[in-house]
């Protein structure tokens, strides 16, 4: 796999296109990688893999913008979070779906895909996160 | 004291703080540079002063690269080296840090830092963005997560923790605008009410204008040098005694707490070590307040109280002027203003005017030992300094 995914942040998005949440797993010391890095940060070797995370985290923090950047001015206000996914990995993103009032710090949501992209340049698919 | 000086600072010079329509950046820093120069006659610049180190964020905010022979070229300086240095906000307080190893190496005996951003002539949509390019790309910035969004996620986190209130973040605006209204070089000089701060207009949740700090233009510098010749050039040199400089990923969900940034109590521990002093020991701080729950963040990564117990600090007064322990007299980024790339220096200025009792109204009484705190980024960067007086 890694022939035709390098270990790169395109690659992550790619998999985003394919509906798949991945991170890297390095071969020699088991520590991941999210986002994916073309070597362990911690071995520094580059006996890499990809894995599969589950679809399903935990919200650690979240707000809500109200002054955004241009590209994002239509959605205003939208709420933005962190979410932990198993393993203690990371990502932030857009919350879709979810009424203000019924978000809290430790609620489950899951990751989900967009098949829209980027208008601007990277050019990638989007994922987002919504309740469970 | 036992801290030995690392380098001291013989003179240092601010533009005035605000929107300067007239002015691009080498203007201002010109105007910083002049009032150093005043300011300690027995230095002859050409002769004496040997390379530049200039903290300085983006072209993009003047569409202006190569800052650091345009600003020799601008002060009189040319042909000594001259180097732009950039971590975002942090890019000053790094600058400083670069000057200190150029003057321990013995490559250099007297230097300048500073730093300078022009900003004000840009729309917020544009700043916003220019900012964002200190978030991460791929994650943050593609997500629509704006830097107030950044603070706005820890602050968040904050309250969820240790109970802290968006009232407790307003309380450090209504101090940083009351210190700011006695600050002439500040941006903003007038007072807000708690009540104004908790009404203003919401930006990210549960940050609202009045907990964000101001789009400015500004330049800052400090004339460094070796120790043992400090005396040749002024009577009342101030001592950096300790200098902490530390780095974390840049995308801030990929910390191990959205409650603390790791950096930032990294590099205090390395400024407190050199130095050999404790937090307890400092007498006036000025500390990287982008937003309010940034300076609470402070409080407790520099060890001025235990974690989650910055709103109480707030609460109880201690970093009020006539407090025990005063922060940001000089109004902080919060009403001084925020140049990006001349903040750090400018904090180091605000430093020196309190140990060599020049801070006029907002002087802090027998002062000797100062702290100065400028973080780049969401926390990537932070540079801590302690200094002495002589």
């Amino acid at each position: 796999m890694s022939a035709e995914r390098p270990f790169t942040i395109s690659s992550f998005y790619k998999f985003v296109t394919e509906k798949k949440l991945m991170a890297v797993q390095c071969d020699d010391c088991q520590n991941l990688l999210l986002p994916p890095k073309p070597m362990c940060t911690k071995c520094f070797s580059i006996n890499l893999k990809w894995i599969e995370l589950e679809n399903t985290g935990t919200l650690l923090s979240y707000t809500v913008i109200h002054v955004a950047p241009e590209e994002f001015q239509s959605m205003v206000p939208y709420i933005v979070g962190i979410v932990e996914f198993e393993n203690g990995l990371h990502l932030p993103g857009i919350i879709r779906d979810l009424p203000v009032e019924q978000i809290k710090i430790g609620m489950k949501l899951k990751i989900d895909f967009d098949p829209s992209t980027s208008n601007v340049w990277p050019e990638w698919n989007r994922y987002f996160f919504r309740p469970v | 004291m036992s801290s030995k000086p690392l380098v001291s600072i013989v003179s240092a010079g601010l533009s005035k703080f605000g929107r300067h329509e007239e002015h691009v950046g080498r203007e201002l820093f010109a105007q910083a540079t002049k009032e150093a120069f005043d300011r300690c006659p027995r230095l002859d610049p050409i002769k004496d002063i040997e390379a530049l180190f200039i903290g300085h964020m983006g072209e993009s905010y003047e569409h202006q690269g190569h800052t650091g022979p345009t600003l020799a070229d601008w002060t009189g300086l040319l042909p000594k080296p001259a180097i732009r240095i950039e971590s975002a906000c942090a890019s000053s307080g790094s600058a400083l840090r670069t000057g200190i190893m150029a003057i321990l190496s013995g490559l250099h005996k007297v230097v300048i830092v500073g730093g300078v951003e022009n900003m004000t002539h840009r729309t917020t949509a544009e700043v916003t963005e220019f900012l964002a390019m200190a978030s991460d790309m791929a994650f943050e910035q593609f997500n629509g997560i704006t830097f107030p969004g950044l603070y706005a996620l820890m602050a968040t986190a904050h309250m969820n923790k240790y109970g802290t209130t968006e009232e407790q973040m307003a309380k450090v605006a209504v101090k940083n605008h009351y210190n700011g209204s006695l600050n002439p070089k500040a941006h903003l000089q007038k007072e807000i009410t708690l009540k104004k701060a908790l009404e203003s207009k919401l930006v990210a949740w549960p940050l609202k204008m009045y907990d964000c700090s101001l789009i400015t233009d500004g330049a800052s510098c400090l004339i460094l040098t070796a120790p043992e010749i400090a005396k040749n050039f002024t009577d009342t040199p101030v001592h950096v005694i300790g200098s902490g400089l530390a780095s974390d990923t840049i995308g801030l969900y990929q910390r191990e707490t959205l409650t603390s940034l790791k950096a930032a109590r990294v590099a205090s521990q390395e400024a407190y070590k050199m130095a050999n002093i404790n937090p307890k020991d400092v007498d006036v701080a000025e500390v990287h307040d982008c937003f309010t729950i940034a300076e609470l963040l402070a409080y407790e990564d520099l060890g001025f109280c235990s974690p989650g117990k910055g709103g109480n600090l707030i609460d109880e007064g201690i970093t009020e002027l006539g407090g025990n322990l005063p922060v940001n007299t000089s109004g902080g980024l919060k009403a001084k203003g925020h140049p990006v790339g001349a903040t750090g220096t400018a904090q180091a200025y605000e430093i020196y005017l309190q140990l060599t009792g020049q801070a006029q109204k907002r002087q802090v009484n027998d002062a000797e030992i100062g702290l100065s705190h400028n973080v780049g980024g969401s926390g990537a960067t932070a540079s801590v300094h302690l200094y002495r007086r002589d």
